[in-house]
C-alpha cells in the first residue's frame, strides 16, 4: 500500500477507530446477540480493530499470522462468521468516508486509493473465511471420524460370541462399514456366533434388509453363524409385507434370547449359583 | 387438504429426511406406530429409488381428506416424482423379485403391499410418478 495512504489512516486513526465502535454496536446486536456481556464486546472490538490498523506497520506474514490468532481465538469462543463479514464493510464504509471528507486526498488519486483499501479490506475478509471454513471442515472431519468409529462395533461379550447392536439409519457407507467390521472382528475375537441387534433401526427397508442378508451370508462364509435380534412389531410387519424373505436368517425378537441362543450354539448355558456371593455364572464347554 | 412437506431427494441425507418428515405427518395425522413405519418404509423405498435410478427428484407428502364419501376419509399421500430414465417395463418392475440393481426386487411391489393405494405413471426418458396413499383407519 502507499506509504500516503498508510500515513492517513495513521492521522485519522482515533477518528476510525470510534466511528467504527459506532457502527459495529448497530451490527453487534443482530449478529452477536446478546450472549455475551457488553464489557466483553467492547474489549473484543476495541483489540480487533487496532488489530486490524496495526497490521499495515507488519510484513504480509507476521500480519496474518497476527489475525489468524486473533480469528482462532473468537472461533473458539463461539463469534459468528457474520460478526466478522458485517465488521469489515462498517470498517471499509467508514474508512472509505474518512477518506472521501478528509482534505489531501487528490481527486485524481481517489480511485486510485478506493482500490487500494478495497483490496486490503477483501484481503483479510477472506482470510478470516478462510480460517472459519478451516475450522468448520475440522469440526465435520473429527466428527465423521468419531460417527465412524461409533457406527458399526462388534463388542465380544462372551467368548466365541459377539454381539453388533446397529443404532440409527442405515445407509451405503454404513453398510459397507458393517460387513468390514463384522469380518474382521468375527476373526479378531474368533467368534463363533454374532448377533446383530437391529432394535435402534427406525426403518428396515429392502436396502437395509439386503445389506443384513449379504452380512449374514458372509459371516456364514467365513464360518461363523449369524442370529438376527431386537426386531420390532412394526419392523416385523413391514418385512413381511415388502415381501422380504428372512427366512435363511435365524431370529430372535430380544438380544438376550439371542445370547441364550448363542450359548446353545457353542454347547454352554447360564446356570444359578447356588453360593451367595455369585448369582450366575458361564460353565465352558 | 392441508400441511405438506416436498423434500428434494439428491444424496442418502434426502432419504433419511423424507422418512422423517414422513413418520411425523403420519404421527400427527394419528396413525398407529405399525402404519406410521408402514409410512416410512415406503417413503424410504421410493425415496431410494429416486437416488438409485434418477439422481434426484423430489417426495411430497401430504394430509388427504376426501369429505365426499361418509364417513369422510382422511389419509396421508406420497408423491414420488423424478425426470429420470423412466421404467421401461412397468409390469417387471411390479414383480417380485425383478430388479436392475442388484437388489431384492421388493421395492416397488413392496410399496404396494404397504400402502392402500398405489399408481405408477413412468413414461421412458420423460421421468416417473409415483402416487401412494394411506387411508386413516
Amino acid at each position: 500500500m502507499q506509504p500516503s495512504i498508510i500515513q492517513m489512516i495513521h492521522n485519522q486513526r482515533h477518528y476510525i477507530i470510534d466511528n467504527w465502535l459506532e457502527e459495529i454496536n448497530t451490527v453487534q446486536t443482530e449478529t452477536v446477540g446478546n450472549n455475551v456481556p457488553k464489557e466483553m464486546d467492547d474489549e473484543t472490538n476495541r483489540k480487533f480493530i487496532e488489530m486490524i490498523i496495526d497490521t499495515l506497520e507488519y510484513e504480509q506474514r507476521e500480519a496474518k499470522g497476527k489475525l489468524r490468532g486473533f480469528v482462532e481465538r473468537l472461533i473458539y469462543s463461539g463469534w459468528p462468521l457474520s460478526y466478522f463479514t458485517r465488521g469489515m464493510q462498517s470498517f471499509r464504509s467508514v474508512l472509505l468516508e474518512t477518506m472521501s471528507s478528509g482534505e489531501g486526498v487528490n481527486s485524481k488519486r481517489i480511485f486510485e486509493t478506493f482500490y487500494e483499501i478495497e483490496t486490503w479490506v477483501d484481503g483479510i475478509v477472506n482470510q478470516i473465511a478462510d480460517e472459519y471454513s478451516g475450522s468448520w471442515e475440522n469440526t465435520i472431519q473429527l466428527q465423521r471420524h468419531a460417527l465412524n468409529e461409533l457406527s458399526a462395533p462388534l463388542i465380544p461379550v462372551f467368548e466365541k460370541i459377539s454381539v453388533m447392536p446397529l443404532v440409527g439409519t442405515i445407509d451405503t457407507e454404513r453398510a459397507k462399514l458393517i460387513m468390514e467390521n463384522v469380518l474382521e472382528g468375527i476373526i479378531e475375537h474368533r467368534s463363533h456366533v454374532v448377533l446383530i441387534d437391529i432394535t435402534g433401526v427406525p426403518v428396515v427397508d429392502t436396502m437395509v434388509a439386503h445389506h443384513i442378508i449379504q452380512a449374514a451370508e458372509a459371516i456364514r462364509l467365513v464360518g461363523a453363524e449369524c442370529i438376527l435380534v431386537g426386531i420390532r412389531p412394526e419392523i416385523a410387519q413391514t418385512i413381511v409385507n415388502l415381501g422380504i424373505d428372512l427366512g435363511k436368517l435365524q431370529t430372535k425378537s430380544t438380544l438376550q434370547q439371542g445370547i441364550e441362543a448363542g450359548l446353545q450354539m457353542t454347547q454352554r448355558k447360564i446356570v444359578k449359583c447356588n453360593t451367595e456371593s455369585a448369582s450366575s455364572v458361564v460353565i465352558g464347554g | 387438504m392441508g400441511i405438506q412437506s416436498n423434500v428434494e431427494v439428491q444424496t442418502e441425507w434426502g432419504i433419511v429426511s423424507a422418512r422423517q418428515a414422513g413418520r411425523n405427518l403420519a404421527k400427527e395425522a394419528g396413525f398407529s406406530s405399525v402404519d406410521q413405519a408402514r409410512i416410512a418404509t415406503a417413503i424410504s423405498e421410493l425415496a431410494r429409488n429416486i437416488y438409485l435410478y434418477a439422481n434426484n427428484g423430489e417426495i411430497i407428502i401430504e394430509f388427504l381428506e376426501n369429505e365426499n364419501v361418509s364417513p369422510p376419509r382422511r389419509g396421508i399421500k406420497i408423491t414420488a416424482r423424478d425426470e429420470g430414465p423412466g421404467i421401461d417395463n412397468i409390469r417387471n418392475a411390479m414383480e417380485d423379485g425383478y430388479t436392475t440393481s442388484g437388489g431384492l426386487g421388493a421395492g416397488l411391489p413392496g410399496v404396494k403391499r404397504l400402502m392402500d393405494e398405489f399408481d405408477i405413471d413412468s413414461r421412458s426418458g420423460v421421468g416417473t410418478e409415483i402416487t401412494a396413499i394411506k387411508w386413516l383407519r
